[in-house]
């Protein structure tokens, strides 16, 4: 069986589309065969982080309506192999997505033979993010150390444990996978921004990963690449931990410290 | 603690602050997300309905809540009958 893996926030712009992106890559370079969903109905975005928005010929809708095979509707990746990209529908017709339609292309999809399915939730808690997150079996929960963020994540982890398909029909739950991203340390030590244990603390969700706050993310998505595709960058090598843990490696936590700064740089600044 | 601390008084870093507002917003919200079930306005709406057969009652005459006193759940209907009744 393929697993559901939802990346979702609840808040806006906290990184769900980057993470989904570098973690379906990452999934693809281990070698699993992997689709990656964009549900942001009327704003597409993934297409243009993957770099395949020239690409683009069918959706998701144009699957769920029959206009289209998943097969013609499926983009292959540039850099991976065993990578997918389901694009969502630039139509503003919410009710376009239905539970049928998306339990249909999933299944296709499992009988495809792929290994993991990663739903690219909207923002919100509205139809399309209750679709992304309702047939999930794991569920990366994407989170800025700050107040609102941290305060919608848990409204999404209620929803979870509530309205999806595990919960509906008393299966086990969701596993779920706290993702903190845009960290900085040095703003932690300097008691300006919630630490990782504040904040694995408030939500009680085991921690997969700490993605720091970098340049390399706006480079990543300016190039169209995903950014764990940016060897050399702590960035790239915080999401291929996060794979590696969650396909069950024992990986330490890293980029939890500021970097030392040294004497003469505290004297001078620089 | 610097010279400044000590005479001025130490200030609460913004994170402390962050971090106790969210224990306290979310413990409220958790809550009320337990102590509301998504049943509440189909009952009263069902609730109308019956009452409505006997008395003619409005929508806003009738509040359902419930409240969570410790270890016991208690479900309050609340129903205003027109003074013309009769």
């Amino acid at each position: 069986m393929a697993k559901i893996i939802v990346v979702t926030s609840g808040k806006g712009g906290v990184g769900k589309t980057t993470t989904s992106a570098s973690f379906a890559s990452g999934l693809a370079l281990k070698g699993h065969k992997t689709a990656v969903i964009d549900f942001d109905v009327g704003l597409r975005n993934l297409d243009l982080i993957m770099g395949c928005e020239r690409r683009v010929v069918y959706d998701l809708i144009n699957v769920v309506n029959g206009e289209a095979t998943l097969n013609q509707a499926l983009i292959k990746d540039k850099h991976c192999d065993n990578l997918f990209v389901l694009p969502a529908s630039q139509t503003r017709d919410k009710d376009a997505l239905s539970k049928e339609g998306i339990e249909k292309v999933l299944d296709e999809l499992d009988e495809m033979g792929f290994d993991y399915i990663v739903c690219d939730s909207p923002a919100g808690i509205e139809k399309g993010a209750l679709l992304a997150l309702y047939f999930a079996d794991e569920a990366i929960i994407v989170t800025n150390p700050e107040v609102s963020s941290v305060r919608d994540s848990d409204r999404i982890l209620g929803i979870l444990s509530s309205k999806s398909r595990r919960a509906e029909n008393g299966d086990k739950p969701v596993k779920e996978h706290l993702l903190i991203t845009r960290y900085a340390p040095a703003r932690v030590d300097k008691g300006e921004m919630l630490s990782v244990d504040d904040v694995k603390e408030i939500l009680r969700v085991p921690l997969i990963g700490v993605i720091p706050e970098s340049q390399a993310v706006l480079q990543a998505s300016n190039a169209g690449s995903p950014a764990i595709h940016l060897n050399g960058t702590d960035v790239s090598e915080a999401y291929k931990d996060v794979v590696s843990r969650f396909v069950g490696d024992d990986k330490p936590m890293r980029f939890l410290d500021a970097p030392k700064v040294g004497l003469l740089k505290r004297l001078f600044g620089g | 603690m610097s010279l400044m601390e000590l005479i001025f008084g130490k200030r609460q870093k913004s994170a402390e602050i962050a971090r106790e507002r969210l224990q306290i917003i979310l413990a409220h919200e958790r809550n009320g997300r337990t102590g509301t079930p998504d049943y509440l306005p189909a009952l009263q709406r069902e609730l109308m309905d019956v009452i409505s057969k006997y008395v003619r009652v409005n929508q806003d005459d009738i509040k359902v809540q419930l409240e969570r006193q410790d270890d016991m759940d208690v479900l309050e209907v609340n129903i205003v009958l027109p003074e013309n009744q009769r």
